[in-house]
């Protein structure tokens, strides 16, 4: 078991000119829940898409459960997706489709179990987020946090191996984030999986979580396990911590000189 | 909605578009009427074809036996060769009359097939022998005034 | 001067991007075609959506068509005093051009529009990632069935176009203006032929029906995840769609009726 679940090595990833990620190494090591924190648009997202094989990597190895995911065929990488359960920033439920079919969606796509058996499931599944009772409903008529909810059982409907979870915090009220927070550790350790989760709420992240990275400006900064981040000197993370408006993260994004820029260079 | 009406109203559409199909082959397009039964190929060279076109009809006594298939230019006899094909249900002998002919004053040509009265039948792939090229209005006309002018006396023509 | 260049220069290798985007998507949707045939109920449903869904505009556009060519031929025809065509020029008019055009054009709107918001959002709201990621191809589950239920709805809606028209010229001409009902029926029998008239109608609806049900899913799929960007996929596959049909009417016109 001392092999990690997902490990990437110098990862380097660009979208065109624009380099999003510089050198990126980390790893999620099995049964634990590793969090990767960052400010807005410094390539979180990016990197579970990476981990996912839904973007290759410019440079650098992405192994996942001892496979390169970068030279996997297309046959492979939906064979090892059917292992990851991947939560999105909004739940991406099916609009089409009841709260019910959506968590039946997987089990209906990828095995050929009998009507009642699937019905037992998807009931299982949306009892363990506490949301049998809205199995009827569409995700039209969910608030935020039970979409998340619903969308959070369709995710672990095939008992994945490691979960994902794409800022599962965004826009939730602080009852709905205290329960995703507690779902996501209580649901990590019940099936045994490996979990990753992107975010920038340290504050609930540090409650729940074994591990975390910061990434900044494509690389990562610091990490530690929360007691060590709660006490670091780091002057990023002390920023990121206590949520300070200007530290070695700048205020300003980054432009010429404002008193030049005011009076056209005639200065 | 559920799963059995929508099979239903999907099931409806179907067959009222196949039926439409249909309504199209038979009642406007009469596929049965105009066609033309396991079809035998012959030919005839004429000195001028006038308009005919190709998918123009074969006409016997006025009824439609065939549609013309081809029109080439015979570079050896200077002639137009036109390949048509016939209903295999009719026979023509083999003094048949082809001519080129125009229904109405001004409507679109066709080939009309005079019988003769030889015993033998056209094979397939035959060409006819007798054939009446297409009337040439411009050339009636001008005919009729040629004939007019050296009839009367005529003015001096003008160089 | 040079800007002009450069942008037509930006302009056509663009153009070609799509071009190849479209073909190489063209295939993956033929490929995963039979992965998303064994699910048929798919594609059952999409017929509902684009086929029976547009019956009402195509049945009602078809009689309007059809009364309206009545009237006209009729005007026209008297003056040559042969109405007897009328059945002759209403169906022929119908079956060659108007019945795929003008159903193709009201289908790319009715249906191809609708198919290609359907896309465009689930694609801003990451469904079809998160479809993706559970290892379901997006491209089976909602592209093909959504562009086989394009293709085989256009053939139908076409014919149902042109025998409603048919219905409506027959309408004004022999039930209102007393045109000879033998002499409709039969002047156009012995006018319309079946391999020449009718086949060549039916095969330019498919090919329509192909083209405007390839255009709205590739502009849903490509689109910008946007509110703006589904917005510009839909006009696109409306604007695109007509200029296709059009631009396809009248190449296979060229090919088609140049004997007569």
């Amino acid at each position: 078991m001392s092999e990690p679940f997902v490990r990437l090595e110098n990862v380097r990833f660009a979208y065109g000119e624009r380099a999003i990620l510089r050198d990126i190494s980390l790893s999620i090591p099995r049964g634990k829940v590793v969090a990767i924190m960052g400010g807005s648009g410094c390539g979180k997202t990016t990197l579970l898409r990476l981990i996912g094989g839904q973007e290759r990597a410019v440079g650098g190895r992405v192994v996942v459960d001892g496979q390169d995911v970068a030279g996997l065929g297309r046959e492979a990488l939906y064979a090892l997706r059917r292992r990851m359960g991947m939560l999105f920033q909004f739940g991406a439920l099916f609009t089409d489709m009841t709260v019910f079919d959506n968590v039946a969606f997987p089990l209906r796509e990828h095995t050929d179990l009998p009507p009642e058996l699937i019905e037992d499931l998807v009931l299982l599944k949306l009892h363990a987020v506490g949301l049998r009772g809205a199995a009827r409903l569409m995700p039209g008529e969910l608030s935020g946090g039970m979409a998340r909810r619903v969308a959070l059982a369709r995710t672990i409907a095939l008992d994945p191996a490691l979960l994902m979870y794409d800022e599962p915090f965004t826009g939730l009220d602080p009852i709905s984030l205290g329960v995703i927070g507690q779902l996501i550790r209580r649901l990590n350790d019940a099936l045994g999986a490996s979990s990753v989760i992107v975010t920038h709420d340290i504050q609930e992240s540090l409650q729940i979580v074994d591990y975390i990275y910061f990434i900044s400006e494509g690389r990562v900064v610091a990490e530690g396990a929360p007691d060590e981040i709660r006490h670091t000197k780091d002057p990023f993370v002390h920023q990121f911590v206590h949520a300070e408006a200007d530290g070695p993260v700048p205020f300003h994004y980054p432009a010429g000189d404002y008193a030049q820029a005011l009076t056209g260079g005639r200065a | 909605m559920s799963r059995t009406t929508l099979d239903l109203w999907v099931g409806v559409f179907v067959a009222i578009g196949i039926a439409a199909l249909l309504f199209l082959a038979l009642k406007v397009g009469s596929i049965s009427g105009s066609g033309i039964q396991s079809p035998y190929t012959l030919s005839a060279h004429f000195d001028n074809i006038g308009g005919l076109k190709v998918r123009a009809p074969v006409k016997s006594a006025g009824v439609l036996v065939g549609r013309v298939e081809e029109i080439r230019y015979n570079n050896e006899r200077f002639q137009a060769e036109v390949v048509f094909t016939v209903d295999g249900r009719y026979k023509f002998p083999v003094d048949t009359f082809a001519n080129i002919l125009t229904s109405g004053l001004l409507g679109e040509q066709y080939i009309g097939l005079d019988p003769g009265g030889e015993e033998k039948n056209l094979a397939p792939g035959e060409v006819i022998k007798k054939t009446q090229s297409a009337v040439v209005l411009e050339k009636l006309i001008s005919q009729f005034m040629f004939d007019k002018a050296a009839d009367s006396e005529p003015a001096p023509a003008k160089k | 001067m040079g800007g002009v260049v450069r942008r037509l220069g930006a302009m056509v290798v663009n153009g070609v991007w799509q071009l190849g985007f479209a073909a190489r998507f063209f295939w993956l949707i033929l490929v995963y075609s039979g992965q998303s045939f064994t699910r048929l109920h798919l594609t059952i449903r999409e017929l509902y959506f684009s086929g029976v869904l547009s019956l009402l505009i195509i049945l009602v556009s078809g009689l309007f068509v059809g009364l309206v060519l009545g009237l006209q031929g009729y005007e026209i025809l008297q003056r040559y005093g042969s109405t007897d065509a009328m059945g002759t020029m209403v169906a022929l008019s119908l079956l060659r051009e108007l019945g795929p055009v003008v159903a193709g054009l009201l289908f790319a709107s009715r249906a191809g529009s609708a198919v290609t918001a359907e896309i465009g959002l689930m694609k801003v709201t990451e469904q079809l990632k998160a479809m993706d990621m559970m290892a379901v191809s997006p491209i089976a589950r909602v592209v093909a069935p959504r562009f086989w239920g394009g293709v085989i709805s256009m053939p139908l809606l076409a014919a149902l176009f042109s025998a409603m028209g048919i219905f409506g010229g027959w309408l004004i001409g022999v039930v209102f203006i007393g045109v000879d009902d033998g002499a409709f029926w039969s002047q156009m029998q012995a006018a319309v032929d079946f391999r020449y008239d009718v086949m060549n109608g039916v095969l330019k609806s498919f090919v329509f029906g192909v083209a405007v049900a390839l255009i709205a899913v590739f502009e849903g799929y490509d689109c910008v995840p946007t509110a703006e960007g589904v917005s510009r996929a839909i006009t696109r596959t409306v604007v695109s769609s007509a200029l296709a049909i059009l631009a396809l009417d009248f190449v296979m016109t060229s090919f088609m009726f140049r004997g007569l």
